[in-house]
């Protein structure tokens, strides 16, 4: 039985392993510092910085506008809603917009795209992102202050604070770390998600300029450079497959080291 | 607050709309059954028969959970019954970081591993010549990927059996393997089967990892070893022509539309096993 455990882990070192052997020897500074010149796709010089700093500022915008929605929509289930059916039903539907896979986030978005007559933009990519990412961070935090203890809004409430106060002030600050956690959990899927900017940002050579240009993203970069026949672009791809390991592994490590940091706000 | 809520609430139905608008122009001009169980794919002349791209999107995932279903299982009851708290804690971190990779470092690793490894010796050994870019290959990546899902919810499934039921167990004589065999495992069968489903709506709807392994041929695969093209690859694979035949695109999104209802229906039914476990071991 823990024959199979190892499997598990032991097919984790494995892909860390082979991505980081693979490519460490094309990961060269020139990778994160430079645009792609003429030709990169052929096997010229430059680097990926445009997809490293697209993917970033897509998957920041798109973080933060699933935040804005996420927040609310958390807070108002847990504060106002309740054991209501309607919670239950929005809690469902979430649940269900959870498992859909990216692509169709990406189909629906296009659609919807094609009917406004809009092209693929920054704007778009971050659209679609946030699309995907809702449900992602709506349930993490759910599940967060689904936990805070009802002793501490009671309290609260008995202070004479209103239900918007209560939720404000304090169950925010009691799941401060959870919430933290949750918002860089969706970070991490939605920057290293392909199949839902592949219709709605585009892809560009140059350094995202407006949030109406094409752009372009780090899945999409490994994804194309892959795809050449010349062998030293697809080193680059493996390359670049470290790049966006090591921003998923940031992520995750920072919301570690947050959540710890940020348990001081925890009333136990 | 309340708007956004609503609009979370309703917008399963908002994309299955929108995805229905736009294959509409596919749907009047071919009868279902033309749509789902011919063979022949040529948007040029206006075929559209996706039977290929269901039987391959199957055939994967199919491989997919044949491959996770015993592991998972043995590796869940595993940390929930048999791990000291100590490793499980070591362990449980790097199973969660599984479910984090993006999807194009799995596919690219199993370029790199898994293609090989299925065109140098596995095909050999059972006497096929394959190019590695396979069923096989796409069922092993999309396995791993699900690796994360299938355990995290079985854990929490074997753990909040009541330990009342095991200690009446082992009252009765009952070793530590009976009581989780007989006992634990049946308890937590329907959540493991909800897990199950679970995993199974994400790897049909996997799209970047399979991509680039399995090989993109738009015929039904004879065997494992043969590459298959599963649905969601078809629609990333041609979004780019879509563009010039109305008919195309609407073709793919009905494509899209067929992922969704499908992943929906698995999500839907594992979610309300899944309640029905919490009720009875609140």
């Amino acid at each position: 039985m823990w024959l199979s455990t190892l499997i598990v882990v032991g097919s984790l070192l494995a892909v860390f392993a082979v991505i980081i052997l693979k490519g460490a020897p094309s990961l060269t500074l020139s990778m994160i510092t430079q645009t792609p010149k003429g030709g990169y796709y052929l096997g010229k010089e430059g680097g990926i910085l445009n997809a490293i700093i697209g993917s970033l500022y897509l998957a920041g915008g798109a973080t933060a506008l699933t935040f804005v929605l996420s927040l609310p929509i958390a807070l108002y289930l847990n504060e106002y809603s309740g054991k209501s059916r309607f919670a239950s039903f929005t809690r469902f539907s979430l649940d269900v917009l959870w498992g859909i896979p990216s692509i169709v986030y990406g189909a629906f978005a296009f659609t919807v795209m094609l009917f406004v007559g809009a092209r693929a933009s920054l704007l778009w990519g971050i659209i679609t992102v946030t699309l995907f990412m809702l449900p992602i961070m709506t349930r993490a935090m759910d599940e967060v202050i689904r936990v805070v203890p009802s002793k501490l809004r009671e309290a609260s409430y008995a202070l004479g604070s209103t239900r918007l106060e209560t939720a404000l002030k304090v169950v925010t600050r009691q799941a401060l770390p959870g919430t933290v956690t949750a918002v860089l959990l969706a970070f991490g899927r939605g920057i290293g998600d392909a199949a839902s900017v592949l219709f709605t940002a585009g892809y560009t050579d140059s350094m995202p300029r407006s949030i109406f240009d094409p752009v372009a993203t780090l899945p999409l970069a490994i994804f194309f450079q892959i795809g050449t026949p010349i062998p030293e672009v697809q080193q680059r791809a493996y390359a670049s497959g470290i790049i966006l390991l090591i921003i998923v592994l940031l992520a995750s490590l920072v919301s570690r080291f947050s959540t710890k940091k940020l348990m001081k706000y925890v009333v136990k | 607050m309340l708007s956004a809520t609503i609009f979370s609430a309703l917008f399963v139905f908002i994309i299955a709309f929108a995805l229905l608008q736009s294959a509409e122009l596919v749907l009047s001009t071919k009868s279902i059954s033309e749509l789902l169980f011919t063979s022949s794919w040529h948007p040029n002349r206006g075929d559209f028969g996706f039977y290929p791209f269901i039987v391959g999107t199957l055939s994967v995932t199919a491989i997919a959970m044949a491959l996770a279903i015993p592991i998972c299982l043995l590796c869940a009851i595993y940390l929930a019954e048999y791990a000291p708290s100590r490793i499980r804690g070591i362990l449980k971190p790097p199973i969660d970081l599984l479910a984090g990779i993006p999807s194009v470092v799995y596919g690219l690793w199993g370029v790199l591993l898994i293609v090989p490894l299925i065109r140098n010796y596995l095909a050999p050994l059972a006497g096929v010549s394959s190019s590695g870019y396979s069923v096989l290959a796409g069922g092993f990546v999309l396995a791993i990927m699900v690796f994360p899902i299938i355990i995290s919810v079985s854990d929490e499934v074997f753990r909040s059996v009541p330990s009342e039921v095991r200690v009446a167990s082992f009252a009765l004589g009952a070793t530590k393997w009976q009581t989780v065999k007989h006992v634990v495992v049946r308890k937590g069968m329907a959540g493991f089967i909800a897990a199950v489903a679970l995993a199974f709506s994400r790897a049909f709807g996997e799209t970047m990892a399979v991509l680039m392994v399995v090989g993109n041929v738009a015929k039904v695969p004879s065997s494992v070893f043969d590459p298959a093209y599963p649905l969601p690859a078809l629609i990333a694979n041609n979004y780019g022509e879509m563009m010039s035949l109305p008919l195309y695109e609407s073709a793919l999104m009905l494509a899209a539309l067929i992922l969704l209802l499908v992943v929906a229906f698995f999500s839907i039914a594992a979610r309300m096993i899944l309640v029905r476990v919490e009720k009875r071991s609140a």
